[in-house]
This record gives structure tokens, sequence and C-alpha cells, in this order.
């Protein structure tokens, strides 16, 4: 190609960076209503009961408390950090404290937040809060949660500053290419249980926060809506047809899953999914339903749903592991085995709570098993499963101590070749490096 | 055979490598600090350390533990000469029935060899495996607070592994 | 600090306690007054109005009068004391060695303590009720006050001097004029087989050098440094391990059996099968835990247990078959308006001990004997004795430590089924390690119980007239009886489960502490006794009391607010037991009653209190509480606890302490989470996943117990005292902090956050 001059592309490009500059600082302006003098919240009085009411389980959908708490922290108080490629951002206070919480925001201050992901004070929110999603839900939902919100407990606690790479005016591009505003016309191929499914999960139970994968610019890659993600380490599997499960998933068992944590024929919700079924364990079923249809027919096509239908899904004697001896259990083999040999390990250390599903999982229903990684196979088995503090709940012990990597390593490509015919995972030991790094104390605090 | 390192002895043990460690503690090599609380890895009666880790020795096979280091109640001193912990318990009185004990001793010196000076909720989250049913917890936390003073002043400024 | 307690190895010959007599004792015969009244001229006074019959001796002595029954002195100045009772973790076995030390002046490393044993110590029935410092040591603190004065009267004899002018000093008896003799060498030759006197000179509480103080327990040492402590820890030469496989359900029958797989196990000895009794035998422990799970595998059983879960528990309580007691007042209870009416609720709840229950028996030369951590091993001999229809001076229950109990737990179930099971290998120990489930799920729970409260007040605020009824089951199904022994249902020749009678007050079961300390008028309490419940239940820490308390203290704070008045001031206006009041000011002024603060930014601070007398004969206790709720969980966060406790004599305040504290925060784990839970057929709380329990995560920032020490007054206990109020207190908080008056146990998150609503 001709050579410019350097010095006019220097200058063009100059000139394109101020431009854009100028763009996003424009875009990124919107009316600050901090100085307008907006309706103190209502008391709990002067909020109708019903309505309160409506926003909890909204709120509880929206999982709003997750976030927006910290560990030891009063609920909706924020400060909890949120890791992200860009750096961490704080989760704020929702609490209606007037100084330090939303106590100040007018029902469409909350509205243009959720909608358009604008504060009071005009500025672009951080797309952590996922407005993508929440810019689906309709009106009347959000006033229901704002109604529930300013019914909470006001807490003084001052959110930490955030510390991330990104100046918050370049967040106008983003949402210029990724936030399409309004509601979700409903699809007439449907009934209104699964249009009503839909919504909730596009809209205030953010689903594809986690379980889509997303862009550089941090952002859910659209075509691929579902097709599963990450979340602090863990992996959100796809809950569309690339669904790892090795059975089908029918709604009713989703149902039993979202609200109790558990579900025999397909596992536990642990890690971060743990909080989500705690929430929707105070919701009516009947949205737990709406959802647990959706996300059923979006997995319809899936290899375990296809496999169930065929007849050849593990049942829990098939998706048993090792082999039963003559005398009807488990042994293992007869010679000295390596120390590192997954199948002796399994033999020795699992199969007397995992074999046949006597406690926990038979481990063939598992999708820990399928998965395209073995993050969250990794992670339980160091750090296990417990139930919140005082509640009834599978109990599964860590073995973060027992186990030394190498040991870890070789018992985990073992139960992938012993519980899936997906090929075997690479890179196990940096899996492995990388999970116990993300983790300090050998036993995890009940979430 | 296999061979186990227990608070720094070898010991050839003849058992089949399937046995979780607890039994071979016990009725293998006699040791009594170790128990069987519930042999689910719920209560922490059972807890040992392995290269420095508390573990559960009622779910971890021997098999696992060629070569690797573990320590038991034993490992941390006698009766005539009791380690910092089992002093720090003694002198709270941090026991009722004391059955819990050894398991939360164990739990508590894993705790303090990684973190010399650990706060009250540190300590409080870390022992939260273990399990007392008679109440002493108060007690416990005391002794894993003096615990973790005298191991600072035994050893000031000194590194710990 | 070294005494040594007892850990009743097998094998040791003992011949029992001072069998030898001495000729001059021999000649008297019956007449064993004579001797003492030689031996004893301070007594001389008392003996003289002696009757032949037996008197009215202190605690224990009465059922076991001979001082050589408790006291023993050694040629070597060792000096062994005997008791009926056992340690399981309440400092009882320090607690008898310091008023033994104190009385006998002497260390307490001196002093070597056996504890029950059928063959050696007296039978004092069951460690239980709060009852062992008033029983036992009451009995021992005077019988090693007669056996020093006994002594003392010797070395009289031999220096021929005033009694009143020896000293007595580390077990030696020091004559002014230097002269000295050690008390073996008195004693060498002698038998102290006399029998006890009802009045005995005490030490001065005064000079007191050992009773009173905190001294460490002489326990704990062995136990954080891995000795041999617990029954669990009894290792015999050839000894062989057991595992039992229970049935799935109450009433299960072993339908059929192949017993084939398992026997065919590595280390196999033996397959025991009794009717529906299932045990496997092996060399090795583990080699007996595959092989019972293999025997598992085999086993059908038919099932008949229909238990009702979707029942209301309650309205199912009041349905069923009961007998009803009048314990106070008359049945006429005129028409009243009530001011007040509320009933509260309880579940069943387990013991759950973090040791399973364990046991070791040997079946040699016809000889039978069971290392047990049972709290009674004569009644448990008694029932072990029917049980296998042997002779009862066969039978030998000793007791060995096993880890807290609290109350009637699987111990004498893990000891039938050890016997059982060491008579069908003769010549070899055994030992049976109860597993996990099968502890939860086989125990005797606390019993759900009902209650009802309904009181007048007048314009006062006092309150005139007051109902209340307890519905509950049996508090006590304790072996005695062979039918009391889980193995024994299930054999082939069956014993049945005997049906229980209420424990009578003033002790009372299920109407333990219904009856309320408080002075009223005109009141009425009706005990509706339970004999047939679902579920296997008997006696857990502090039987009704738990309940009861939590009742009437919750029901006592609701009437203070309908009479506008302070919740201890209410209290206080209705006890005249000065007592009473002292522990209810200490501890209301300690916790800073009157000056509690209840805001602060974001939480719902509480503040809640209880007060009750322990049967209204033992231990005072009032316990005061704050707690922050959250309010979208619905979680009590118990920030700090302060209770005052008035045991009466104290020999031990650390025990006193130590006990306190751990009665609340299990008490606090009962009230917040727990309630056994079962289907149609069979219970389901398996174990700690399906029954949590408290964890650090949740105990007190902060827990202190103050103490009323009564010098020279009678020993009221401490275990159980704190239960009851700690629940009601923590109820009360719980009411201060967000309006809401819970009355159903256990208090947990979804049921507080229910009642808060959005």
């Amino acid at each position: 190609m001709k050579h410019a001059r350097p010095w006019k592309i220097i200058l063009a490009l100059i000139g394109a960076f101020a431009a854009a500059i100028a763009i996003t600082w424009t875009m990124g302006r919107h009316t600050s209503f901090a100085s307008a003098g907006s309706p103190p919240p209502g008391t709990d009085a002067s909020y109708d009961q019903t309505l309160v009411a409506k926003g909890a389980w909204l709120a509880a959908i929206g999982n709003c408390n997750t976030c927006h708490t910290a560990s030891n922290g009063r609920t909706f108080a924020g400060g909890r950090p949120l890791s992200t490629p860009f750096g961490t951002i704080y989760a704020t206070n929702i609490t209606p404290d007037r100084e330090t919480g939303i106590g100040s925001w007018s029902p469409s201050d909350f509205l243009r937040a959720m909608h358009q992901g604008v504060d009071r004070d005009g500025r672009d929110l951080y797309p952590a809060f996922p407005y993508d999603h929440f810019t689906h839900v309709a009106d009347e939902d959000v006033n229901a949660i704002y109604a529930f919100l300013m019914t909470r407990d006001p807490v003084r606690a001052k959110t930490p500053a955030n510390r991330i790479l990104v100046p918050r005016p370049a967040i106008s591009i983003w949402k210029a290419l990724y936030l399409k505003p309004g509601p979700l016309a409903p699809d007439a191929a449907h009934d209104a249980n699964w249009n009503r499914g839909r919504y909730l999960v596009d809209g205030l139970a953010h689903c594809g926060g986690c379980h889509t994968p997303r862009n550089a610019l941090g952002a859910e890659k659209e075509r691929e809506d579902l097709a599963g993600g990450t979340v602090e380490g863990w992996r959100a599997p796809a809950l569309n047809e690339a669904s790892p499960a090795p059975s089908l998933w029918t709604a009713e068992q989703l149902v039993a899953y979202l609200r109790t944590g558990f579900d025999a024929a397909h596992g536990t919700a642990a890690g971060a999914m743990a909080p989500v079924a705690h929430n929707l364990s105070t919701v009516p079923e009947a949205e737990v339903n709406a959802i647990a249809v959706y996300v059923a027919a979006r997995m319809a096509a899936s290899a375990g749903a296809r496999a169930t239908a065929a007849g050849n899904a593990p049942d829990a004697q098939g998706a048993a592991g090792g082999q039963r001896s003559a005398r009807g259990d488990d042994v293992p083999p007869a010679d000295t085995p390596q120390a590192k040999d997954g199948d002796a390990i399994y033999r020795t250390a699992c199969a007397d709570c995992h074999d046949g599903g006597r406690r926990g999982i038979a481990l063939g229903y598992s999708s820990s098993m399928t998965d395209t990684t073995p993050a969250n196979l990794i992670r339980v088995t160091l750090d296990g499963i417990h139930p919140r503090e005082g509640e009834k709940g599978e109990v599964m012990p860590a073995f973060r101590g027992a186990l030394d990597d190498t040991q870890l390593a070789s018992l985990i490509a073992f139960l992938r070749a012993r519980f899936s015919d997906a090929p075997p995972w690479q890179d196990i030991g940096g899996e492995v490096a990388k999970a116990k790094r993300e983790r300090e104390s050998e036993d995890r605090k009940p979430s | 055979m296999i061979t186990l390192n227990v608070n720094g002895k070898m010991h050839e043990v003849d058992a089949d490598p399937a046995t979780p460690l607890l039994y071979v503690l016990r009725n293998d090599l006699k040791l009594n600090g170790a128990k069987f609380g519930c042999g689910l890895g719920q209560c922490g009666a059972c807890t040992v350390m392995v290269d420095g880790e508390a573990v559960y020795s009622c779910l971890t096979p021997i098999l696992l533990l060629q070569g690797r280091s573990i320590k038991t109640l034993e490992g941390l001193g006698t009766a005539e000469r009791p380690g910092p912990l089992q002093q720090a318990f003694i002198d709270e009185q941090a026991a009722q029935c004391g059955y819990c004990i050894p398991g939360m001793i164990m739990r508590a010196q894993a705790l303090l060899e990684r973190n010399p000076s650990p706060s009250d909720e540190q300590i409080r989250t870390h022992m939260n495996a273990g399990l007392c049913r008679c109440g002493t917890h108060m007690r416990i936390l005391r002794a894993v607070h003096r615990a973790s003073k005298t191991m600072q002043g035994a050893i000031p400024g000194a590194k710990r592994a | 600090m070294n005494a040594k307690a007892s850990s009743g190895g097998f094998g040791r010959q003992t011949s029992g306690p001072g069998l030898r007599l001495s000729r001059r004792e021999f000649v008297a015969g019956a007449g064993a007054l004579v001797v003492s009244f030689a031996l004893l001229p301070r007594l001389a006074a008392a003996q003289a109005a002696q009757e032949p019959r037996a008197p009215a001796l202190p605690g224990s002595l009465k059922d076991t009068p001979m001082l050589d029954a408790w006291i023993r002195v050694d040629a070597d100045g060792t000096i062994t004391v005997f008791t009926g009772k056992v340690e399981f973790g309440q400092g009882i076995k320090t607690a008898l060695v310091q008023l033994a030390a104190e009385e006998l002046v002497v260390g307490p490393a001196r002093i070597r303590l056996i504890t029950a044993d059928t063959s050696r110590t007296p039978n004092e029935g069951y460690t239980a009720g709060s009852n062992s410092m008033k029983d036992s040591g009451t009995a021992i603190m005077n019988a090693a006050g007669q056996v020093r004065e006994m002594l003392v009267g010797m070395a009289a004899s031999r220096f021929n001097v005033p009694a009143d002018s020896l000293v007595v000093e580390d077990g030696r008896v020091r004559a002014a004029d230097g002269r000295n003799v050690a008390y073996a060498e008195l004693v060498a030759g002698q038998s102290l087989h006399i029998t006890a006197q009802p009045q005995s000179r005490l030490r001065d509480p005064k000079t007191r050098t050992v009773f009173g103080k905190a001294l460490p327990r002489l326990d704990i040492p062995a136990k954080v440094t891995g000795a041999v402590a617990y029954v669990q820890d009894l290792r015999l030469p050839n000894m062989a391990h057991a595992r039992v496989v229970r049935p799935p359900s109450y009433g299960a029958r072993l339908k059929s059996l192949d017993s084939s797989a398992a026997e065919k196990m590595p280390g196999v000895v033996k397959v025991v099968r009794d009717g529906s009794f299932l045990a496997v035998v092996a060399e090795g422990e583990y080699q007996a835990i595959g092989a019972m799970r293999s025997l598992g595998r085999g086993a059908t059983w038919d099932e008949t247990a229909t238990l009702s879960p979707k029942t209301d528990l309650y309205a199912e309580l009041q349905s069923l078959p009961h007998d009803d007691y009048q314990i106070r007042g008359d049945a006429s209870a005129s028409a009243k308006a009530w001011s007040v009416e509320s009933s509260y609720r309880r579940p069943y709840q387990m013991h759950g001990a973090i040791g399973p229950s364990c046991a070791v028996a040997l079946y040699d030369g016809g000889k039978l004997t069971v290392g047990t951590h049972s709290q009674g091993v004569y009644p448990l001999k008694g029932a072990i004795t029917e049980m296998l229809r042997l002779p009862p001076e066969s039978v030998r229950c000793i007791h060995m430590e096993g880890s807290g109990c609290y109350g009637h737990n699987a111990a004498d179930d893990a000891a039938a089924d050890a016997a059982l099971i060491a008579v069908a290998i003769p010549g070899r120990p055994v030992r049976v390690q109860w597993m996990r489930e099968h502890e939860h799920l086989w125990e005797p729970f606390g019993s759900a119980m009902l209650t009802s409260a309904k009181a007048t007040l007048d314009a006062q605020g006092t309150i005139t007239d007051w109902q209340f009824d307890v519905w509950s089951g049996t508090h006590s199904s304790r072996p005695g009886q062979a039918g009391n022994l889980a193995a024994a249902w299930l054999l082939q020749s069956p014993f049945a489960l005997p049906t229980p009678k209420p424990i009578p007050q003033p002790e009372g079961g299920g109407d333990r502490n219904a009856v309320p300390l408080y002075d009223i008028a005109n009141t009425r309490v009706v005990h509706h006794f339970i004999p047939k419940m679902p579920l296997r239940v008997s006696a857990l820490r502090s039987l009704g009391a738990y309940m009861n308390v939590f009742s009437i203290e919750s029901f006592m704070d609701e009437l203070s607010v309908a009479a506008k008045l302070d919740p201890v001031t209410f209290r206080l206006r209705h006890l005249k037991d000065t007592r009473a009041q002292d522990v209810i000011r200490l501890a209301a002024e300690r916790f800073g009653w009157n000056a509690f603060q209840q805001r602060e930014s974001g939480k719902h601070l509480g503040r809640g209190f209880a007060f009750a007398r322990y049967k209204n004969l033992g231990a005072y206790a009032a316990v005061a509480m704050e707690v922050d709720v959250d309010r979208e969980s619905g979680r009590i966060d118990v920030v700090r606890v302060v209770a005052a406790v008035d045991s009466g004599d104290v020999v031990n305040p650390d025990g006193i302490r130590n006990q306190i504290e751990g009665g609340i925060v299990q008490s606090l784990s009962w009230s917040l989470y727990e309630s056994v839970a079962f289907d149609d057929t069979r219970v389901t709380s398996r174990d700690w996943s399906s029954y949590p329990i408290m964890r650090f995560a949740s105990v007190p920032q902060s827990l202190d117990v103050h103490i009323i020490e009564r010098p020279g007054t009678p020993f009221l206990g401490t275990g159980e005292a704190a239960q009851g109020p700690a629940a009601a207190a923590l109820a009360n908080a719980l009411a201060s902090a967000v309006g809401v008056r819970i009355r159903e146990l256990p208090l947990t998150s979804k049921r507080v956050k229910a009642a808060i609503g959005v």
C-alpha cells in the first residue's frame, strides 16, 4: 500500500480518538436528579403490603441479596466485591439509607437504573449490575421491587470505591453495542407459562449472566445465549442444547432442584448456584415452575435428553462406579495399587458414599463429569458441599487435605473416563492449581 | 504393606489399603487421639493433619498416605510435656466430655501453623467443621486464642511454614 | 495433681472393699456400734441415741451405710474412694476427689477414685437428675469426715492424748508434742467395715483448702494428650470387633437372611443371629464394618411401623391415650376469664452424642463382664441378667467414660449388643461400636411435648389464677428391665418394652418444673401422661423441665406485657424465695438489664430474661440474653448471654461454670435448630446433615456465668439448671427484638421469618 505521511496518520488517530471521547462523554451524560427534590421513600405503611410481598419474591428471583450483601454484612447493604476481568467492583448499598443507600431515590430513579443502567446522579453503571437483563423487566415488577427495597431496614454502610480499569464514560460505548433496552415480545408459538418463564429467565433471574459465555468486552455473546459460562471459578453449565447433563432434565426435576438445591438424578446446587436455590425456595412455586418449564424446553434437544428418550441414560446402577466383586461390594484392586491410581482412589475414598447413590448422587448422573471443564468437580472435591447454617442438606466432606495434587488430578481424570463418554479434559493439573489458589481455607464456611 | 509416617516415625502397616486412616491409627498403631464420631466427614472428631492440612481420618484411605506426613494429637506433646495447644486447652479447662477435643486441637493446629495470629472471626470460620455437643465452644475458642499467643511468644518473629 | 481415676480394666482381680474384719469386730458381730463407740468418743453422744433400725444417713449412705464401701486406706498411703456415680464430662470425678481430699485432709493426688462398677462400688442407681453431688457427694463428704474422725480417735488411743489435742495434716495425725502417725499405719490390720453415723463433724468451711477451689479437672490432661480415657479406647488381648445390623424401623422383623457373602469376607469370625438381632464379628474393625454392610445387603425385613409425619404432631399428642395427673391444685377449675392464654410446642429432640455408643464385653467361664458408658451400671446389670437369663452374680458391669450422653442414649443398648455377642463367642472379648446412623435413629429421644398456660391478672398486675397443662410421653424408659434394651425386642424370645409409669413429683418427668416456683394464689397443674408414644423416648437432659420452663417463662413475659411491667420486676414481685430473687437480681445487674439500648443501625436488638429453680428443689438459674435478629432471613444471632446460678455449696466453681455454659449452648442448639424428622415408617434424622446442630459460627459472642456460693448448705446440682431458662430467654429476646412471639420450638430462621413476614 501507499505509505501516507506518518504525521498525518498520527493526526488522524488523535482526531478520531478525541471524537470518540467527545461522543462517549456526550452519550454518557445523563440527567442527574441528585439536586432535584425527590420524594422521600415512603414509610412501611404507605406501601401496599401485597405489592411489597410481590417485590420480595421478585427480588428473590433477581437474586439481589446475593450480590448486594457482603459476607458478615447486613442484607442489601452492599460492600461485596465482584471480580471481573477489568478489576474489582463493589456492589452498592441498596437499603433505603439516605446517605449511603438508595433512600433518596424515587421510583423513576430506580426504574432508570434497572432499565438503562444509570444511577440517580446520572452516572452510567458498570454492567456487572446486569441491567442488560433487567431492562426486560416490566415497570410494574420494577415498582414492586422498589416498594420492597424501600421498606427494608436502612443500613448506614458506605460502599468501598471500585478498583476497576475501565473509566466510567466508556460504558456508554458498551451500552451502544450491547444494551438492547425494552421488554421482550412474547413468543406466540409458546404458552403463557413458557413465556413467563422466558420473561423471568432473561429478565430478573438473569440466568445468562452466569450461564452465557462473554466476549472480550465482557458482554454476553448474543448468539450463544445460555451456552455456558464461568462465575467466580465455577462453571455455570449450558442450559440450552449444549447442556452436559447425562440425562433429561424434566421441568419437575428442575423445580425440585431450584427450590431445594438437590435432585437425585442430577445433583446439588453447589458453589455459586447455592444461593440461587436458597432464594428460589422462598418464591411461589408457580414462578419457579415457569422458569423450569422454559429452561427444560431450552434443554430439550440436548444429548442427555436424547439419551433418556433412547433409553440410554444412566440409572442408579449404571451410574455406579467401580466393579462389584463376587462378594457384592466394591473392592480395591487386588495387588497394592499405585497411590495415584484414580480407580483405586475412587474405590477407597469415594465409592462408599457415591456408589449407587448411597449418599449424594451416583456420579454417572452428574454433569460435573460431562461438562467442558473439570472446574466444578475439582472445587467440590476440594471443599465439599455444605448446607447453610442450621439447615438440613447434603453434606459432602472436603478432601482438600486428604488428596495431594497428583492424586486429585488422577482421580479427576479417572472420573471423567469412568462416568462420561466425553474426551479427556486437558490440563487438569493447571485447573487444580487454579482452584487451590482461589481458596485459602480448607473448610468453607457454609454460604 | 504400606509405610506410614506418623508423627515423624515410620510404621509398616499390614492392612487393606482401603482402610481409613482412623482405624489404622487406633487399632494398628494404638493411638487414641483421633476418634470415631460419624465416619462421614461431618463432625471432625477424627481430624488429624496430613502435610499440614486438617483431614478427616475417617474418610482417608491409607492408600493415599504413602510418603506423606501424618501428625496426630500424640505428635503435639505428652501429658508430661504438653504442646502449646494442649497446654492451652488444659489452662482454659476447654473440655467437658472431651471427646471432640482431639479433633478440635488438630484442626486448630493446622490453622495456627498457617496463620499464627488469627482473628476471632478466622478462628470461628476455620473451626466450624468441628462439632461439639457439650457446648464447650466458648472455651475452645479461648484456648485457640491463648495458644496463638503462646506460640507467637515462644518464637518471636519466626516465619511460619 | 494426678489423682488416679478408675479405668476399670478387665482381669484385675478384686476382692471388694474391706473384707478383712479385725477380731474385735468379728467378735462384736452385729455390734459394729460397740466398736465404733470405742473408737469414736466424739460421736458417743450421737450413738447413745442409736436405734437398731437404719437411721437417716446423709446422701447415698442411706442405701450403703458401711464406711468401707466408700473409703479405703491402703498400706501405701493411697486412699481409695468409691462412688456409684459416673463421669461423663460434668467433672464429677474431680469434685468428689476434692470433697474426699478436703475431709480427709490429704492432697487430691493421694485419692484414687473408683467409679461405678457392680463388683466394687455402691449402687447409686443412675447418674442423672443432677443428683450426683446431693447423693454421692454428700455420702463421700460425710464418710470421709467420719473416717477422719475415726482415725483421729485411733491416734488418740495410740498416743493416749485427748482427740481434741490432735491435728490432722496431709494424711498424718499429729500430737502437740510432735508425735505423728500416718493413716495407713493407723488402719493397718483394721477394716472400716463400720456403719456410718447420721451426723458428721465436717471441716469448717472457713478453713477449706481444696473444697470450693477451681481445681483443674483431673481427667483433662489425659484426654488432650491421647491417653486411654474412654470405653472406645479399651483394647483387650484377642479382642474382636463387631457391628450390629440394625432393622430399618421400629418393630421391623428379619424376614430372610443370606449371610454367605458376609461370612466369606476377610477377617470375619462369626455371624450372630437371634431372631431379628443380627450382628457380625471380625478380627479387624474396618473388616467388621464392611461385613456389616454386606450382611445388611443380604437381609430383608418386614416393616410394620406406621408413623404419621403429615399429621399435626401436637394434635396427635393430644389424641393419644393418656393418664391425667393433677399435680397441683384441685380439678374444679371455676369458669375463669383468663387474662392470657397460650400454648407451646416442642418436637422430639435427640441426645446426639458426638461419640456413638460403644461397649466391650467378655463372656468367660460363665462370667460376663461388660465395659460400658451407661449412666446406670446396676440397673443395666439387672436388665442384661434378665435378657440373657444368667444368674445375677455372674454379670458385672463396669463404667468407663463415653462421650457426653446427656441422658438415656444408646449406651445401654450397645452394652446389651456386646453382651449378646460375647455370649456367642465365649472366651473372647468383643467390642461393639454403634455407627452414627444407628445412634441417631435408635437412641431414645426427648419426648415431643405440648403445654397450655392460662392465667388471670388482677388490677395491680398480680397473677391470681394459674392453670398449666402438659402433654408428654415418658421421660424414662431406662433399663431396669430387659424390655428397655433395643436388642431385647429383636430376640427370638423377645422382651416387650414395658409400659412406662410417670416419675412421681416432686421430681417429675414430663411434668418436671411444670409447677411454677412463683407465689400464685390459685395454681392448678395437670400432667397428661402418654404411656405409648410413636417414637422411642426417654430421658434427655433436664427431662420435661426444658419445655415446661420454656413455656412458663415465655408465658411470664407475655403476662408481664399484659401487666405493663418490666419482665424482671414482674418475676420478682411473684417470688418470696430470697435465693431466687438473688439470682434474678444478679443476672439482671450483670447483664445491664435496665441500661439496655435497642437502637443500632440496621440491627434488631432484643433482650430476654428467664428464671427457674430446677425441679423446684435444685439449683436456681437466671439467664439474660441479647440477640440481634436479621429481618430478611429470620436468623437469630445470640450476641451475649449472662447467667447467674446458685447451686448451694460449691465444690468446684469452674465445674459449675463449665456445666452452665455448656447447658446454655446446648439449649440454644436445641432451641434454634433441632427437631427429629420422620416419614411414614422410619426416623429420617440419620446424621448431622439431616439433623443440624449449632456450630462455631453461631455461638454467642460472649457468655458469662456468675455463681452465688452458699457454703455449708446442701448441694443442689448444676447440670440441668440452665436449659429451660436459656430457651425462654431466647424466645423472650426474639419478642423484644422484632415483636413476634414464637411458641413452637425450634425457633428456626424459617419460622421466625414467617412470623416477621415481609
